[in-house]
């Protein structure tokens, strides 16, 4: 797809340390359209939070790109110096985190802090960015942005800083958003409004968003595609109704039966047996193996990649063509 | 003890229960700045009960008091007003008396972070042994040697661990060597080990991952068909307490708004702040369905407004709902409290 906004060939994040080499993502590969919404989903350690750091360039050392390449916009952005990578980062690609209150510098007006992002990344005057960082807040939807510019962090609510923090996301009109767990703080009726919110204005603005979170719900309303993650891997990729409604990989169809309907009555929620192996010991073969109820021979040697399933991918040996002209 | 264990008699009642805690700035500070003191009505007439073998859930967002409801009915606060019966006798008084240890025997509680709730320098065999030890629940030592004794505490830690789907041989293990789930499977040990009727689970899986929640979600129900345990359940997700619950109480800003039976409150919400939650919470299933928007915040407890306290983000408020503050009112099978839903305005 030349199309891409955003590409991901084959990243394989790893953090040396002292015993070992720790493979924290390995053979990750997915491309986010202009204007997509993409979901990454998983459990925690799956990856999907360090996903969304190598994308922004924020790999916290000693972990570092070791293999595969980020595209973005057709160029590539793995490799960049520090300098460069911190023009695109903001301006180009914007990040939202979890925790709204940690990403606000709590000894600045949120005002100051907007007009900073915007004058950092677009040459306009004080004023003007002034003018747009009122603009921003009651896009927002902020009350009294006027009066409210001029307040700290601290003087808002939960809800109001995570809206404060999508507006400095959206300061120098970024074609790409990252954002972490944005919701996932927040009580569930700001949720809603905050998951809205985020939608309405990355389509008015036209920014794509990859959307980091652990709550499938939040990702069947939001998303067009969604990414499912497993121990540093993408299990499953496909469209969101095709990934929800016919899930192909194991793992996927054992997420969707652990969470709780509200629209049927169960006895017992299927339940995956186990937990997400630890960094130092990726199971071999498909690392969802000890845990999945279909496990057969090959799995326990051989990595599978992903390959066409139904309406989705999946990276599944039930899926390969060999099994289905066998079946 | 009273012999009086009819099914008809519920075994947690609790009426008019409130929590008041004083949040003044000191003394000095009140002088210089000349302001009152400050409370902050945690709980606020909160009444309702439990009957043998039944799970009630609590839901609210945060700051509605749930969790401080559950903190009284264990003997962790002491209530400013109100009473919690515990299968016929009071509690307050009980837990100041020497009666306290025989009745926190039979009341347990499950916190929410298992990261926090297990003691880091305790092997689980500790952990989960300890309260056997302090409730001597293990066999009479007459004239037992010591070998024997710790044989049969081992024996009770093996089958505590057996009955939450942990091995035996994880009791020589310490919790940073387990993960969340596994944890929280170590604290439902530690609180079936002294035979509990009555657990309070606070939050039990808001810390979880959905396979891991769905797994203790199983074991916690698993051990209400086996043992008849009652359960008082804090959530503040609905769609778990849609799947554990016998019954819903939905709380805002300390005081319950709406109690009823599951299916009811799910099939036909009633107070608008229900309505509202249902709203909120993203449907799975019907991918691209638009929810109704949901309005405002929660308002700040130290200053509640008046009236109803949810009429600044209700669609139905009217000058009675500013003004008078609704009763808990038994209308058509469910108690609500509302002006609206009483005058058959919705």
């Amino acid at each position: 797809m030349s199309a891409a906004l955003l590409e991901v060939r084959n990243l394989r994040v790893e953090f040396p340390t002292r015993h070992a080499t720790l493979v924290a993502l390995d053979d990750v590969s997915f491309e986010i359209a202009p204007g997509e919404i993409l979901g990454v989903v998983g459990e925690s350690g799956a990856g999907k939070s360090l996903t969304g750091a190598a994308i922004i360039g924020l790999l916290d050392p000693p972990g570092r790109v070791a293999a595969g390449e980020i595209r973005f916009d057709g160029k590539r952005i793995d490799n960049l110096p520090y300098e460069a990578m911190r023009k695109i980062r903001g301006r180009h690609i914007g990040a939202i985190f979890q925790d709204p209150l940690t990403s606000l510098n709590p000894l600045y007006t949120i005002g100051q802090q907007l007009v900073e992002t915007i004058q950092t990344h677009l040459s306009v005057s004080a004023d003007e960015a002034r003018r747009r960082a009122i603009r921003l807040l009651q896009e927002t939807g902020i009350p009294a942005a006027e009066q409210r510019i001029d307040q700290f962090p601290h003087q808002f609510s939960g809800g109001m800083r995570q809206r404060v923090v999508i507006a400095l996301a959206l300061a120098a009109e970024p074609k790409l958003i990252v954002a972490d767990e944005p919701t996932t703080a927040l009580d569930v009726s700001i949720q809603a409004q905050i998951i809205s919110l985020l939608k309405r204005l990355c389509k008015d603005h036209g920014a794509a968003v990859m959307l980091v979170t652990h709550d499938m719900g939040v990702i069947a309303e939001t998303c067009d595609r969604v990414a499912v993650m497993y121990a540093g891997r993408v299990a499953e990729i496909g469209p969101v109704h095709d990934v929800i409604h016919s899930p192909a990989h194991p793992y996927t169809v054992g997420l969707m039966g652990s969470i709780p309907a509200m629209d049927e009555d169960r006895e017992r929620l299927l339940q995956i047996d186990g937990a997400m192996p630890r960094l130092t010991a990726i199971p071999s073969g498909c690392a969802f193996h000890p845990r999945c109820p279909k496990a057969f021979g090959r799995c326990h040697v051989e990595r599978p990649n992903l390959m066409p399933a139904q309406a989705t991918r999946a990276a599944c040996w039930l899926h390969a063509a060999d099994m289905k002209a066998a079946a | 003890m009273s012999a009086v264990t009819s099914p008809v008699v519920p075994l947690v009642e609790v009426g008019d229960l409130s929590k008041t805690f004083d949040v003044s700035p000191p003394w000095l500070n009140r002088v210089i700045e000349r302001k009152p003191r400050q409370f902050v009505h945690a709980v606020d007439g909160v009444s309702f009960s439990i009957e043998r073998g039944k799970t009630l859930a609590l839901v609210g967002e945060s700051g509605c008091g749930k969790s401080t409801v559950a903190r009284l009915l264990v003997g962790l606060y002491a209530p400013t007003r109100g009473k919690v019966r515990f299968d016929g006798t009071e509690t307050t008084e009980m837990f100041r008396s020497g009666a306290a240890l025989a009745l926190r025997r039979r009341m347990q509680m499950i916190f929410q972070d298992p990261y926090a709730s297990l003691n880091p320098r305790w092997k689980v065999a500790d952990i989960v042994g300890e309260p056997l030890k302090e409730h001597g629940l293990l066999a009479p030592d007459d004239g037992k040697s010591r070998g024997a004794r710790a044989a049969d505490l081992k024996a009770h830690v093996a089958e505590l661990l057996r009955s939450v789907g942990l091995a035996p041989a994880d009791a020589e293990k310490f919790p940073h060597q387990f993960s969340g789930g596994q944890r929280q499977r170590i604290s439902i040990a530690r609180a079936l080990a002294t035979q509990p009727e009555f657990l309070v689970c606070d939050e039990p899986t808001s810390a979880l991952d959905v396979s891991v929640q769905a797994q203790v979600l199983n074991i916690m129900k698993d051990l209400q068909r086996k043992q008849g345990l009652t359960y008082l359940f804090i959530s503040h997700n609905l769609a778990v307490v849609r799947h554990v619950s016998d019954q819903v109480g939905v709380m805002y800003l300390g005081r319950l708004v709406e109690l009823a039976e599951k299916a009811e409150l799910f099939a036909r919400p009633r107070h608008p702040y229900t309505r509202m939650l249902l709203d909120a919470i993203p449907d799975i299933h019907m991918s691209g369905r638009a929810r109704t928007p949901v309005q405002g915040e929660v308002p700040n407890p130290l200053n509640p407004p008046s009236g109803c306290t949810f009429h600044p983000r209700c669609p139905h408020a009217n000058a009675r709902c500013k003004e008078e503050r609704p009763a808990l009112l038994q209308i058509k099978g469910v108690r609500i409290a509302c002006h609206a839903v009483e005058e058959g305005r919705i």
